[in-house]
This record gives C-alpha cells, sequence and structure tokens, in this order.
C-alpha cells in the first residue's frame, strides 16, 4: 500500500512539472504574474528588522515535530507578527504542493521547510528568495560548513540550516559482544563484521539497504564521489567516478551477498528489527538518536555510536537528511518571513528545536561543552555527542546535489533497486539510473553530459 | 440424484474458495488484533495473535482525542464529501442517464463516445490539470475543490444509461404522458421507483471511490483540518518517516479500522437493493 501509494506521487513529482508547465502557458500567464513581480522586492538588512517591528501574518509549512513550539515561541516574543502553521505533508507530499501551487502561481505559503536534497530543485527555476539581499551571509561563521554548502544553489542563499545530519554508526553493542564482533573502523572491517554475524545467526543482518536514493547518494558523498555537477544550466552526471566506484565496491560485497536485510526503512518492521536486534547497526545520520529514544524503546540500553567506518581509517564522513526553511516568492512580505527564518535557525529558535532532540548545525551549540559532555541514558550512558559533533567536523567537502534531485529519487527504484532486487552488480543500476537522469535533464532544458 | 439446488459438491472448488476467504479475512483479522495492542506491542509481538496488553479502548480514544480530535474532523470532512459528492454524482448520473435513454436527441451518439472515452482516463491523471483550474477559480483549498470533481462520475452515468434502457419500459411512459403527467413528474414518480436498484449500483460505486479518493485531496488541500480519511491517515503514518520521526502506528491502525465501519454499514444496509439490482430481470 505504502509503495503504491508512493508510486502516485512519484507520479506526480514526474508529471506535474510538464502538465503544469503546460496548461500554465494555455492559460496565458494570469494570476501567475504576481508571483515574479512579488520576488524581485530587494531588501536589506534594516529591511528585516523593520517588517520584524511592523509586524504582520505569515504562513509557514512545515512537518517538522518542532514546528508548534517554536512558532508558540516566536509568536510569544512577537506578538505583533501571527503565524499560520500548516503541516501541508511530509517531504515528497510537501513537494507536490509546492510545485502546484507555484505553478499555478497563488496559493504559495511565505515560508517552507525544505530538505537540503530539494532545495535546488526549487531554488534554481527561481522560485525561492535569495536572502543575500537581507545580508544572510553575515551568518556564515554560525554554522558548520556541510549544512552552509547545502543552503546554497549556484550563489544564492536559499535558507539558514536547520539542523545537520553528520553520519555515524549506529551500532547495537549487546549483538556485537554476543558474537565476538569488534566495531569496525574500516569499511573492509564492516564486510568482515556482517559475514561473521549472518554466518552465526541467519535471522541477524548487519545491516537493512532494500535501495535508498538518500543513502546511496551520502554513502557516494563519504567515499569522496561528486557524481553530480552543476552550472547554471550546465550540468554533469557520472555515477560511475571513484567515489561511486569505491562505495559499490564494498556494497556489492553486501548485496549480493544477502548481507544485508530487505525490510525497507521507517516500516513497523523496521522499527521492530531495531529494537530485536535483527539490524545490528544502522550507518546514518546524527538525528537519529532522538527517533530511536522515542520510537525503538525495546533497544534502550543496548545500542552505542561509533565514527562511521571509512575506506582508509581516516574520519571522513557525510551529511544524510537535514532541512532548511526557505522564503517563497509569493510571499507578500518576504522581509517579514525572512526575519521569521533567521528566528527559527539562529536565535531562540535553535533551542526550542534542540530541546525536542534535532541535532543542530550552528557551531556555537555543536562546541557548546554542555551538549558535547551530556550522556545518554538511552545509549547507556554514552556522550554520544562527542562521536556526533565529531563527525560534524569530518564531513568530505564538495558535494552538490542535481537539480532535479526529487526527480532522480523518485526513479532510483526503478533503476538501481532492480540491481537490489536482483542481488546483482550495483553499478549496472547505477549507469542506467545515469541514463534515465541525463535524458530526463535534458528533455527539462538543461544542458547534461553524462 | 441431483437437483438442480443441491449441486454435487466440488473438492476443487471449495478449496478454491477456502483459500479466497482466508485471503480476504486475514487482513482483516489482523488489523482487528492490530487494533487492540500498544505502539510497543505492535512493533515486538507477533501480528496474528494478542498482544501482551489490551489496548482496544485506550486506541479508540487516543485516535479519537490525539492531536485535538483531528481524526473526528477528517471523517466529517469524508462524510461531507461522500454526501454532497457522491449523492449528488448519483442524482446527476440518474438524471442524465435516463434521459439519454429515453429521449432521442441529436448529439445523442457523440455524447455516447465522449463518455466512453471519459470512462477510459482515470481521475488520476486529471488531477493536476483540475488542481491548476481549480487554483485559477480560487477554489483550491477548499470543500468545493473535492466535490465538484466528485459531482462527475462518468462510469455512473454509463451504468444508469445502460440500466434506464432495460428498465423503463416505454409503454409505461407513455402511459403516463396519456395520463396526463409532465416530464418531470414521469421521472420523479415513475421513472425513479423502477430504477431504484440500479440508482443503489450507482450511489454505492460513487461512495467507495469517493471514500478512498486519495489523490485529488491530496494536491487540491495543503489545510489538514480539510483532509478526508484517506489523506489524514497517510499524514498520520508519513509522522513515521525522516529526521525527528514519530512513529503513531497503533492510531493509523486503529483510525483505518474505524474507517472501514461506516462503509460495512453502508453496505449491510444497502445490500438488500443492491442484490435485486443484479438479478433484476434474470427471470420473467
Amino acid at each position: 500500500m505504502k509503495s503504491h501509494l508512493r508510486g502516485l506521487r512519484q507520479l506526480v513529482v514526474a508529471g506535474a512539472a510538464l502538465t503544469a508547465l503546460a496548461v500554465v502557458a494555455a492559460c496565458g500567464g494570469g494570476s501567475s504574474n504576481n508571483s515574479a513581480s512579488g520576488g524581485t522586492t530587494t531588501g536589506s538588512a534594516d529591511a528585516v528588522d523593520a517588517a520584524l517591528k511592523a509586524g504582520g501574518e505569515l504562513t509557514y509549512w512545515s512537518w517538522t515535530p518542532s514546528a508548534q513550539a517554536q512558532v508558540d515561541a516566536f509568536m510569544k516574543q512577537y506578538p505583533n507578527v501571527k503565524v499560520n502553521l500548516v503541516n501541508a505533508g511530509t517531504g515528497n507530499d510537501q513537494y507536490t504542493k509546492l510545485q502546484n501551487v507555484i505553478k499555478a502561481g497563488s496559493g504559495a505559503p511565505d515560508v517552507a521547510q525544505v530538505e537540503y536534497q530539494a532545495l535546488p530543485q526549487f531554488a534554481l527555476p527561481g522560485s525561492l528568495v535569495d536572502l543575500n539581499q537581507y545580508g544572510f551571509s553575515q551568518y556564515e561563521s554560525s554554522y558548520t560548513a556541510s549544512t552552509w554548502a547545502s543552503v546554497h544553489a549556484g550563489s544564492g542563499l536559499y535558507g539558514l540550516p536547520q539542523d545537520s545530519g553528520p553520519m555515524a554508526l549506529f551500532y547495537n553493542k549487546e549483538v556485537f559482544a554476543k558474537y565476538g564482533i569488534a566495531v569496525p573502523k574500516t569499511w573492509d572491517e564492516y564486510v568482515a563484521a556482517a559475514k561473521k554475524l549472518h554466518a552465526a545467526n541467519p535471522k541477524a543482518y548487519i545491516s537493512n539497504d532494500s535501495g535508498d536514493a538518500g543513502f546511496t547518494t551520502s554513502m557516494i558523498w563519504q567515499a569522496g564521489g561528486t557524481p553530480f555537477k552543476t552550472d547554471g544550466k550546465n550540468v554533469t552526471i557520472n555515477l560511475q567516478d571513484d567515489g561511486s566506484k569505491k562505495w559499490t565496491a564494498t556494497w556489492n560485497q553486501l548485496v549480493t551477498g544477502g548481507l544485508v536485510s530487505s525490510i525497507p526503512g521507517w516500516t513497523d518492521e523496521w522499527y521492530k528489527a531495531l529494537g530485536d536486534g535483527t539490524i545490528a547497526t544502522l550507518p546514518t545520520g546524527a538525528w537519529m538518536p532522538g527517533v530511536m529514544e522515542s520510537s525503538v524503546k525495546a533497544g534502550a540500553g543496548k545500542w552505542a555510536v561509533a565514527p562511521m567506518p571509512t575506506y582508509d581509517g581516516q574520519p571522513a564522513t557525510a551529511e544524510n537528511g537535514g532541512s532548511t526553511e526557505s522564503v517563497l516568492k509569493q510571499s507578500k512580505n518576504p522581509a517579514l518571513a525572512a526575519a521569521f527564518v533567521r528566528w527559527l535557525n539562529h536565535d531562540e529558535g535553535v533551542k526550542t528545536f534542540l530541546a525536542s532532540g534535532g541535532f543542530p548545525a550552528t557551531t556555537a551549540d555543536l562546541k557548546d561543552p554542555a551538549f558535547v559532555g551530556k550522556g545518554s541514558a538511552y545509549f547507556g550512558g554514552q556522550k554520544i555527542n562527542e562521536v556526533l559533533t565529531g563527525a560534524a567536523d569530518s564531513v568530505v567537502k564538495g558535494w552538490t546535489y542535481l537539480p532535479y534531485e526529487l526527480y532522480a529519487n523518485s526513479i532510483y527504484g526503478d533503476t538501481v533497486g532492480k540491481s537490489y532486487q536482483s542481488k546483482s552488480d550495483l553499478n549496472t543500476g547505477l549507469k542506467s539510473w545515469q541514463d534515465a537522469l541525463v535524458s530526463y535533464g535534458n528533455q527539462q532544458g538543461f544542458q547534461v553530459n553524462g | 440424484m441431483t437437483s438442480p439446488l443441491r449441486p454435487k459438491r466440488s473438492k476443487v472448488l471449495t478449496g478454491v474458495m477456502v483459500l479466497y476467504l482466508l485471503y480476504t479475512i486475514v487482513p482483516l483479522v489482523w488489523l482487528l488484533l492490530s487494533a487492540t495492542k500498544t505502539q510497543d506491542d505492535l512493533l515486538s509481538t507477533p501480528g496474528l495473535w494478542f498482544g501482551k496488553s489490551f489496548a482496544f479502548f485506550a486506541n479508540i480514544k487516543d485516535t479519537l482525542t490525539y492531536d485535538n480530535g483531528i481524526f473526528l474532523r477528517w471523517l466529517g470532512n469524508t462524510l461531507l464529501y461522500v454526501v454532497v459528492g457522491a449523492g449528488g454524482a448519483t442524482l446527476l448520473a440518474t438524471a442524465a442517464g435516463y434521459g439519454l435513454a429515453k429521449y432521442k436527441f441529436a448529439g445523442r451518439r457523440a455524447v455516447f463516445a465522449v463518455l466512453l472515452g471519459a470512462v477510459a482516463v482515470p481521475g488520476t491523471a486529471l488531477a493536476v490539470p483540475t488542481f491548476l483550474m481549480f487554483s485559477n477559480l480560487g477554489l483550491t483549498n477548499t470543500v468545493w475543490a473535492i466535490i465538484i470533481p466528485s459531482l462527475v462520475s462518468p462510469f455512473g452515468l454509463y451504468l444508469m444509461w445502460v440500466y434506464s434502457a432495460d428498465a423503463v419500459p416505454p409503454e409505461l411512459l407513455e402511459a403516463a404522458r396519456i395520463d396526463g403527467a409532465g416530464e418531470v413528474r414521469t421521472f420523479f414518480t415513475v421513472a425513479l421507483r423502477l430504477l431504484s436498484p440500479g440508482i443503489v449500483t450507482t450511489l454505492l460505486f460513487a461512495m467507495v471511490s469517493t471514500w478512498n479518493n486519495y489523490f485529488l485531496p491530496l494536491i487540491m488541500l495543503s489545510k489538514p483540518n480539510l483532509y478526508p480519511l484517506t489523506v489524514g491517515l497517510t499524514q498520520w503514518s508519513n509522522q513515521a518517516t525522516g529526521v525527528g520521526a514519530r512513529p503513531i502506528y497503533n492510531l493509523v491502525i486503529t483510525g483505518s479500522l474505524l474507517t472501514i465501519v461506516p462503509l460495512v454499514i453502508a453496505f449491510l444496509l444497502l445490500q438488500r437493493f443492491w442484490q435485486s439490482g443484479l438479478s433484476a430481470g434474470s427471470v420473467k
């Protein structure tokens, strides 16, 4: 059922743009003209403060569980601003709606939560307000380098980082102890651990992976790959570069050898497997502890965190997940919207976000001894933030997402997913993903080399 | 000797039917059993048996009260969309089907061609263009964005057309006219009664499709307090995904169970009419 729905959604992400373009073009503009004129207002840093003083009303689309508390705190601090919080859907559901209202020319919120991977898809066609005009580039030093890079598309600044997800290795130390497995420091050791574990207990797997685009891109990122390069209309796609091949060389052993479980992530089965030891590790983002504490209660005291295994033993990791908040060009009060974004991710808003279990992108919080040294009861008292903040420092530089990453992710299952299903060479899947992305990009008016 | 009313039993057919019964019943049993479990039990106990606790009533209470009782709001929305949308669709399909079957006028064949074409186009394909049209009219994010498209049921119209052609004898209409009844009166007093099995069938189809409609409300509505149950429950289910995930599978499951209850009731109540509709005209 779930995958069926996802299929429908993918259809839309793909189809919405095309159909919408055709219909809007046929209607000859109409109300869609407003959207362009609304965003061209140039502002300044003063305009933001003035707008905050003047007050007004904003609509904010977000699905983060912290949103309500943040909005309440903001309105308490600035009673003359009214923020209407709308949960318009999670991830792709929201993007589908956002794309539709952008094409339709009306109905967009002032501020919307956008994941880093989705940002270029909205920023490059000019749907978002460039926050450079409000002088927000001065906040660069407040954020980690990797998240600061993630809120840029070209030279434009389209949000301030809300959270970050430097990857670490979450492992079930009880399972590791039971089968005498040492915590792997390299990917070779990880593969060896996978074999040892599965041989000792055929029901247990080192991890689960049924083919997830976000995980794949993060892993290629960690391996030093830069398969996507964008320069305006010119896009280069090379999913066979050194980094991509480095990752497939490791991960092929796990997939073709049947050493990773095919339980899809975020299902009830997956939550269950995390609790009962069926899945022994998770290489994932630093935001995972909050999820485990609230939703994998059976795993309390069993899990621990270690740095990501690497190819050469030197620290290196990648980002996985994370969002920003962007101001839409349709906003009638972009300066006030920008002020709200600044408050959410630079001022008090960050504290509210952290209080509900988020992992910060702000360097001050990442260095705060109280945050770094905090022991986690769930993880048996381990000071997990020592590991996780360390990960934030060792994110490999130079990564960019495709300007149509959402579409790319939506066809991942039809291409790379086939390699997972047949337990065959992932490179074959990556090649067919690349071919599909090159031809789609060219159809969309990009100059794609692949 | 086997009489026609007591046919010989076929072991193969019985076996196939038992398998089919299991196929249809097991998911329902799973749903019922799962609705009795807490979130923790759901993740730690076998799917087809009871968990350690019996949380059925607590789950129902939580489902109805979670997020300020938004579930009840969604249920009310769904009922509104079904009553006005499916009810209106049935009325329109009946009147139009009757008219097309019983009156000869120019362009009838063209309507038939358009109708067959419309049956072939899935609603999903029309959703995005419909969205853009409604957005220009300023109707998105209102109940009308769901009700107006639901009023159009090409399949229902086709069904009523075919049904009216057979179920309303022309002699009866002539008799009514001779007796001095106007066309409108004839439709409401004579035809409607004869058509009622067909109407109920059309109503059931329209109800189920409006009740299950997912895609149209998904893209039309961005205010959660206008969602129907389908979109609302998916939102609850998606809460289990990604950064800051808060799974509430126990509420999603209990909500799903509560969602099918009104449909089951509707089927039980309308079953009589529907059955007589299926067999009508088989014996003369």
